[in-house]
């Protein structure tokens, strides 16, 4: 019998990796954000329903317990900034059950960093002047845009993302071929939303430039503030390069009610769903009780930076072993 | 028939859509940062040919099709009806004019050809991918000439017509691509 046990991805890719992690170390050493490691395996995880995670046993007596392997180092890091770390990044392997594609492996590697005393537009500047050195060799990138949601999402649909009309969103997937869409979506706004970006606007994302998007709809799920100036709108931002998303930032929560609530919801919803039960994070919470310093965080999917610098198809070219022959 | 989740789609899989049979071409998983996943597929419609882009909410099931591919050999046609059977278990279909489709051009007796079934009837006719028909029909062509360009039409045993080279006859053996319909060469009969 011949097993495939080969790597999927050439040596060079290896070597184009080892390039990129030395090149992020650079580029925050010059910054003085201090390079951190949280645990992977920890006795809670994220509670977002639309995250599926993986959870092991932890077979210690005289407490077995269940240990879930982290969606997202977001929360351990958090516990360091609240203890005085200062701004930190990490990359690290994020896991994330269900998720694989082109674009997708279920074990993947993460960048993330937050930023003390930083609001969005800051960490906004420096999230595109890293992606642009990054991939700088391969991908000159001419610039960096902005563009709010709602002017993006009307610019390019001519729809309205922040009021909710079923049968003008309708109309709109109708005449663009997407009839499946009504059906699909429903009454569902957020849903809607997330459809409509995902097949009409994201695809024309970053051409020949990284794309920023920031002020999100509210509604949709996030640990980000609300903005002070537009509650209908939080401090949450998105990065694109040729239609391809990179990472998500926010000026991150800091009340603890509110996120103890958000927890409870989710928690909650993932209940009705009938989706594995996870408990809020309470170290995390405790915490926030003591107070996490105003800070702006994002992440970064690395290997999807690799695809664009390899102009690589598919997620597998830069893996060496993607998880179906993990 | 089974039912399939999102997570199982790949290319080839068999799903009803719109109650027809449906083949997955490609499936792609799109998921924005936070958010719904969905998975957006390329679907061949089996009955029609037709290629379409669907999306589906990543986790939703959709009926699978009982839809089979099976060598068998063609036998004839009665003018409505063509003919079919399988070589190990003797049985036979028929399938008419519309799920034949342009595959009769190329059908001769004893080809093999693939039938797909759906719920154990025929849904369409694959021919061989290359076949070797006898010419009927062309004009002679002039002496000296080499397969360049040019060429001229030839109609074969079977009714279709080819652009073959300038130097091949009536009544000479040659193999087609029935895919493109391209003459490839001639053929020495043993």
């Amino acid at each position: 019998m011949t097993v495939a046990w080969q790597p999927t991805c050439e040596i060079a890719q290896l070597q184009q990796r080892a390039r990129l992690l030395s090149d992020i170390r650079t580029f925050f050493a010059q910054r003085g954000v201090l390079e951190v490691e949280t645990p992977l395996l920890c006795h809670t995880t994220g509670t977002d329903p639309q995250l599926d995670f993986f959870a092991t046993d932890y077979r210690f007596l005289p407490q077995p317990q269940p240990l879930f392997l982290q969606t997202s180092p977001e929360f351990a890091m958090k516990r360091l900034l609240v203890a005085g770390s200062g701004s930190i990044y990490q990359i690290c392997k994020a896991f994330r059950n269900g998720e694989s594609g082109r674009f997708h492996n279920p074990e993947f590697t993460l960048l993330e960093w937050y930023r003390l005393g930083f609001e969005l537009p800051e960490l906004m500047a420096e999230v595109g002047e890293l992606i642009s050195t990054l991939l700088a060799p391969r991908l000159p990138l001419k610039k960096i845009t902005y563009h709010s949601y709602s002017a993006l999402f009307a610019q390019i649909t001519g729809l309205n993302p922040l009021v909710f009309s079923a049968l003008d969103y309708q109309t709109y997937t109708q005449n663009q071929g997407l009839a499946e869409a009504g059906q699909l979506c429903g009454e569902d706004h957020a849903l809607w939303l997330d459809f409509i970006f995902s097949h009409q606007i994201q695809p024309q994302l970053g051409v020949d430039a990284v794309c920023l998007v920031y002020d999100y709809p509210a509604f949709l799920p996030s640990l980000a503030r609300v903005k002070a100036t537009n509650p209908q709108v939080v401090e949450r931002f998105e990065v694109f390069v040729a239609g391809l998303e990179l990472g998500n930032g926010f000026f991150e929560l800091a009340d603890v009610a509110e996120q103890e609530r958000r927890f409870e919801a989710e928690i909650k919803e993932r209940q009705i769903k009938g989706l594995p039960v996870v408990k809020k994070d309470t170290y995390f919470l405790a915490a926030l009780e003591q107070g996490l310093p105003d800070c702006s965080g994002v992440a970064l999917g690395l290997d999807r930076l690799l695809m664009l610098l390899t102009e690589s198809n598919s997620i597998t070219d830069v893996l060496a072993f993607p998880v179906a022959i993990a | 028939m089974a039912t399939y989740s999102t997570s199982e789609f790949k290319g080839g899989l068999k799903i009803m859509l719109d109650a027809d049979p449906c083949a997955i071409i490609e499936n792609e998983f799109v998921k924005p940062g936070k958010g719904q996943a969905f998975n957006r597929v390329k679907i061949r419609n089996l009955k029609t040919g037709r290629v379409i882009e669907r999306t589906f909410k990543s986790g939703d099931s959709v009926e699978g099709a009982d839809v089979v591919d099976r060598e068998m050999s063609y036998m004839y046609s009665d003018g409505d009806y063509w003919h079919f059977m399988e070589s190990d278990t003797f049985e036979q279909y028929q399938a008419n004019a519309t799920i034949v489709g342009d595959s009769a051009k190329w059908l001769k007796e004893q080809a093999i050809c693939v039938l797909t079934l759906w719920n154990g009837e025929p849904l369409a006719v694959t021919p061989p991918k290359f076949v070797d028909l006898v010419i009927t029909e062309t004009d002679p062509g002039l002496k000296g000439d080499t397969s360049g360009g040019g060429g001229k039409p030839a109609t074969l045993e079977t009714g279709a017509v080819v652009r073959v080279p300038l130097f091949v006859q009536i009544d000479e053996l040659i193999r087609v691509d029935t895919r493109t319909g391209e003459y490839i060469s001639r053929v020495k009969e043993s």
